[in-house]
């Protein structure tokens, strides 16, 4: 071939190749550490005059479109995979670009995806419009509506960042959520511990307990409207259910000693949890329907920290059976338990993804904390983090994400101590302190509120 | 003379050799005094925080890190509560359970009630009923020491004795 018959050929090929590129839609890989988050314009949802002064009067709040699109941008920016883009640069404005965007002017901002809306109040509800465009192809992928009580607005914002999520990435978002923690305050000595809920974003934080009695563990059904925990009422402490919405406290079962370590199963029918007499602690379930209690473990180690896998199937929980805490699976009924957890150190907090793939773990070894993932046999251990001090993991319910807490040590006085929530990607990136207006411990993820 | 020479040289390094060894020992043998006062086999061996059910009778033993294993000194402890307690036959306790904090949370709880129960299954075999007496653990919740160094986690693994009536 000549020279220049295969330059030809070669600039040909690499032609090809950039415009196969260019035609592709906007892919989003969670599944390895993004260095590159992907460039996005999020910009403020359109309203015109009489919704923005009606806004106004109803819920006090100057620009809601702007607004919901700083809830999309906030949790855009959070997941790590994102990069919105400084809304000063924006040249078209949100009306226009909802109805025809000039996909040169979003593409001069580097922005390869754009997301545009628009906010109406019609007869008290509030109606929003989204889509998602690929500045680059020049398409509109994505285009939705919904309508809600207007105080949800923040809610809207939530379910456009998860339909973008997963537009984007293949994946269902986490976005719709909440947490339920325990909130500190106090010496270490005499911490007065509360229940606590907030949004996933840290706002819409409410305390569910007065603080009167410890409470610790606290866990979603995943029907989202109950939680289960533990708290030492009268000085007795035992498992106990609290409906969100009612306020209303309820204790599971009457068992004549300290239950603890409470979960649901996955189709929310039982309460499954550690029961403590004489000494010896094992796995018990009941049933919240015919209140039939059920035996589980029965062996004189420590059975704590029971977790289901999302069929229902098998259970992980934590042993000292082989003489140091362990990770062990069974199936639901009790039989065939396996230890999984062979590494150096001691293992706990078991808690089975809801992707049904790996269990997230606490590892202690040699006076450090980890956070870890492990296949359901135990195999393909990977340390996400490493910390002074550090434990009880809990899954975003798309299984990508998990959030746990941290302690510091304290000085020489005693003085220096905190506790704050913290979360990490399963690539072991984007690891985040979340803010909490106390300090924080032991937060447990719900189910996305959209069903 | 210039062997007797080396010999002497060599005796006084050799001499100055072992009276470094020796001022290090010293020193090291110090440090492990103070220690040992307080912490033996990873048990606390101290008075810190300690309260007294009645003269002479301490109401609290404590444990090695994972363990619910009572050491001799403990048992001792134990049957001065023994006594006391068949001496004052209508007295009834709760017998609180702990762990320190280098460890998880639920497990912990599962601990505090092993090392309570230990304490209380040691008091029954000294002749007290078990209908006088409770359990409750408070895992890592309730620490007397807040620090974060052996010497304090080692206060916190204990079991305590409180009148409940």
């Amino acid at each position: 071939m000549e020279v220049n018959e295969k330059n030809t050929l070669f600039y040909f090929c690499l032609f090809l190749i950039f415009q196969t590129k260019s035609f592709s839609l906007i892919e989003v890989d969670i599944t390895r550490g993004n260095l590159d988050p992907l460039p996005v314009a999020v910009s403020p949802l359109f309203s015109d005059e009489q919704t923005h002064s009606d806004l106004k009067k109803k819920l006090n709040i100057n620009d809601l479109g702007l607004e919901i699109s700083k809830v999309v941008e906030n949790n855009l920016r959070q997941s790590g995979l994102f990069n919105p883009l400084n809304k000063d640069a924006f040249l078209q404005k949100p009306d226009i670009a909802h109805l025809k965007p000039r996909f040169e002017d979003w593409a001069l901002i580097k922005s390869q995806a754009l997301i545009t809306g628009k906010v109406i109040l019609k007869d008290d509800k509030l109606r929003v419009e989204f889509r998602l465009w690929d500045v680059l192809a020049g398409k509109e992928m994505l285009a939705l509506a919904f309508t809600t009580v207007p105080k949800n607005w923040r809610r809207i914002g939530h379910i456009i960042s998860d339909k973008v999520y997963e537009r984007l990435t293949g994946e269902k978002g986490y976005f719709d959520t909440r947490i339920i923690y325990v909130s500190e305050e106090g010496p270490k000595t005499q911490r007065i511990k509360k229940l606590a809920i907030m949004d996933q974003d840290g706002f819409n934080n409410k305390y569910l307990t007065l603080g009167n009695e410890l409470v610790l563990t606290p866990r979603f059904s995943p029907t989202n409207q109950m939680v289960t925990y533990l708290s030492y009422f009268r000085n007795l402490p035992r498992v106990y259910l609290l409906d969100i919405e009612t306020g209303i406290q309820e204790v599971v079962g009457d068992f004549p000693g300290m239950t603890f370590a409470p979960r649901f199963s996955p189709d929310g029918n039982k309460v499954i949890m550690s029961f403590a007499k004489d000494g010896n602690s094992d796995i018990y379930t009941m049933d919240l329907e015919n209140r039939i209690v059920e035996r589980i473990t029965n062996h004189p180690s420590i059975d704590t920290s029971p977790s289901y896998s999302p069929d229902g199937k098998y259970i992980t929980f934590n042993s000292d059976r082989s003489g140091y805490q362990q990770i062990y699976v069974m199936k639901s009924d009790g039989s065939k338990v396996k230890r999984i957890s062979f590494g150096n150190g001691l293992y706990g907090t078991p808690v089975w993804s809801p992707r049904g793939d790996l269990i997230a773990f606490t590892k202690l070894h040699k006076g450090r904390f980890y956070i870890g993932v492990m296949r359901t046999d135990g195999k393909g251990e990977r340390l996400l983090t490493e910390n002074y001090y550090q434990e009880a993991p809990s899954w975003s319910p798309n299984g990508r994400v998990l959030i746990f807490y941290r302690e510091t040590k304290t000085d020489s006085d005693g003085k220096g101590f905190s506790a704050k929530l913290w979360s990490i990607d399963l690539t072991g990136y984007n690891e985040r302190l979340i803010d909490t207006e106390t300090d924080a411990s032991d937060p447990s993820w719900s189910s996305l509120l959209t069903n | 003379m210039e062997l007797s020479k080396i010999y002497k040289n060599t005796f006084l390094i050799v001499l100055l050799g072992f009276l470094l060894t020796a001022c290090a020992t010293q020193k090291k043998v110090t440090t492990d005094q103070k220690m040992d006062s307080q912490i033996q086999g990873d048990v606390y061996t101290g008075t810190d925080g300690v309260k007294y059910l009645a003269d002479g009778v301490p109401d609290r033993v404590f444990f090695a890190t994972n363990e619910s294993v009572l050491t001799t000194a403990s048992r001792e402890t134990l049957r001065k509560q023994a006594k006391w307690l068949r001496q004052n036959s209508e007295v009834t306790i709760v017998i609180e359970g702990h762990a320190d904090e280098r460890g998880t949370r639920e497990y912990n709880l599962a601990l505090g009630e092993r090392r309570a129960n230990a304490a209380k299954d040691y008091l029954m075999t000294y002749g007290i009923s078990s209908s006088r007496m409770t359990v409750l653990s408070y895992g890592k919740e309730r620490p007397v020491d807040s620090g974060s160094t052996p010497l304090a986690w080692s206060k916190n693994r204990r079991s305590v004795t409180v009148k409940a009536n």
